[in-house]
């Protein structure tokens, strides 16, 4: 009864390490395909555009949701302290350093990330990608690089307009219902985080974020099996992976680099 | 007609085997399709076929064998070496294949782009004439899932021979299509090979029309090829051929066996 448990093991073990190399094989030929020419320009910003634009809405609302509620939740906590004039720092520094980027990469991974996985795994299953590959064309220099690429330009972009709609909403809510004054909530903002101390090292955080979901997407997308399950796998393995690659990347970034 | 042995053939599988799953695909298959000239191959559904173009392709690598394509052994050539043969090929998919993000246009341009120093009036003439002679007309500013199957196909095919490359793979191109753009499919297929000498290799289930256009026929069954001319083949009394040919017989085919007379054809089946 143990030996074939120890063989399930062994077994599950070796793909691991067999899917670990060929993740890295993967990214590797992505990276080589960006950097040489032909430089895919024009493709590269409808994917921006996809990725993008189109999450422009869903990232907005929920900042401005997420913003409203810190607002609110920071407000009744510090008041019972006398510090609610802090209330802007509070929600200021949670949104830059940790709300911010990791919010807006779990809803890039939802909107953007399952779409990229689900459209390549479709052209996996409708022979786009060998026809591309009989045409003499690499896949994933044609359709791979640019979306990858567009993922990590995105990500820190996103996240500054989720992080400002957040903070439209934690104003909305501390200044224009709970009463505390303008001026104060800016003033507490601007004392608390630093440009160079909490902002440039939030969007670095966000281009990481920003390559996991653009190489774990791709990757899943272009390894997926050519059917109707195939394409469904690889959009749920891309939302589950994604999702927990960047909260344990998070912590690593924040333990490592106090980020 | 050619099945002389010894022949130039452009594309050759030599003791192919391939197994899918716990299918064995492919037991040896061999057979070649000449220079020039137009190959059909035919067989049942699921015999391997489609299998057979990837193979040529190099989209899949058979487990044992040799696979030659314009006299290169592509079996274990690395990817980079690939592509440069692929130049020379065309391939039609069953499915298109075609990219559903681009327009029909912007589909059969790209290989030339990619390709080819044309500028990009040259690039809207040939793309234009090559629909055209596909039958297809005002279709350039649509997208692949706003055409019906047949007209999806005939894109495709366009895009294949839009290069003019020296090898095309066809694959089932009659599927879907109505019988005046059989006919016309037909004529194409047949004008592209007298016209430029384009090595041609086409699967289909369409027996009138393999047998009115095919220089050469290879039947493929139980994972291995029989080939021969259409004569030899409707001649044949192998059980496997008589039954297919049976139930794929219809009038275009008894014409065509009227047409050419009674057998014996010089040179059986290989």
């Amino acid at each position: 009864m143990r030996l074939p448990a120890i063989e399930r093991l062994g077994f599950k073990s070796q793909l691991f390490v067999d899917s670990l190399g060929g993740f890295a094989i993967f990214t590797l030929n992505v990276v080589r395909c960006a950097a040489l020419p032909p430089f895919r320009f024009r493709r590269f910003v409808d994917e921006v555009f996809d990725a993008g634009v189109l999450s422009l809405s869903i990232v907005c609302l929920s900042g401005f949701a997420v913003g409203a509620v810190l607002g609110l939740q920071g407000y009744d906590t510090l008041v019972r302290f006398g510090a609610e004039a802090n209330v802007g720092a509070v929600v200021g520094l949670s949104l830059v350093k940790e709300l911010g980027p990791v919010l807006t990469a779990l809803l890039v991974i939802g909107r953007a990330g399952s779409a990229t996985a689900a459209q390549i795994a479709t052209m996996v299953t409708t022979e786009q990608l060998d026809g591309l590959r009989m045409m003499s064309i690499d896949p994933v220099d044609f359709v791979v690089g640019p979306k990858a690429l567009a993922l990590l330009v995105v990500m820190p972009l996103l996240t500054a307009l989720f992080i400002i709609f957040a903070l439209a909403g934690g104003y909305l809510v501390g200044v224009m219902l709970l009463g505390l004054h303008g001026g104060t909530y800016f003033a507490s903002l601007e004392s608390a985080i630093t440009f160079a101390d909490d902002i440039v090292p939030s969007l670095s955080k966000t281009l990481v974020f920003g390559a996991l979901v653009g190489f774990i997407a791709t990757f899943r997308g272009y390894t997926s099996e050519p059917t109707s399950s195939g394409v469904s796998a690889a959009t749920t393995g891309t939302v589950v992976t994604a999702s927990v690659c960047v909260l344990l990347f998070d912590y690593v970034i924040t333990a490592l680099w106090g980020i | 007609m050619s099945t002389e042995p010894g022949q130039d053939f452009r594309v050759a599988l030599d003791g192919v085997y391939l197994k899918r799953g716990d299918r064995q695909v492919l037991r040896g298959l061999s057979c070649g399709f000449p220079r020039g000239r137009i190959s059909i191959v035919l067989g049942g559904s699921g015999c391997g076929k489609s299998t057979l173009m990837r193979l040529v392709g190099g989209l899949t690598r058979p487990d044992r064998g040799i696979v030659r394509v314009a006299g290169e052994d592509i079996t274990r050539m690395s990817n980079r070496a690939l592509f440069r043969i692929r130049e020379r090929i065309g391939m039609l998919f069953q499915g298109g294949a075609l990219l559903d993000s681009m327009t029909v246009f912007d589909n059969v341009a790209l290989p030339l782009r990619e390709h080819s120093k044309l500028s990009e009036t040259e690039i809207r003439a040939a793309v234009s004439s090559r629909l055209d002679s596909v039958g297809l007309e005002q279709v350039e500013g649509l997208y692949p899932r706003e055409l019906s199957g047949g007209m999806n196909r005939r894109v495709a095919l366009a895009r294949a021979i839009v290069t003019d490359p020296e090898i095309v793979m066809v694959d089932e191109p009659f599927s879907g299509l109505d019988p005046v753009n059989v006919r016309r499919i037909e004529a194409l297929l047949v004008e592209l090979n007298r016209r430029l000498g384009i090595t041609l290799v086409v699967t289909s289930h369409h027996l009138a029309s393999s047998l009115r256009m095919a220089d050469r026929i290879v039947f493929m069954v139980d994972g291995r090829a029989i080939s021969g001319t259409p004569e030899t083949l409707l001649a044949s009394d192998d059980r496997r051929i008589v039954e297919f040919l049976e139930a794929e017989k219809d009038q275009s085919t008894e014409q065509f066996t009227a047409r050419i007379g009674a057998f014996p054809a010089s040179g059986g089946m290989e």
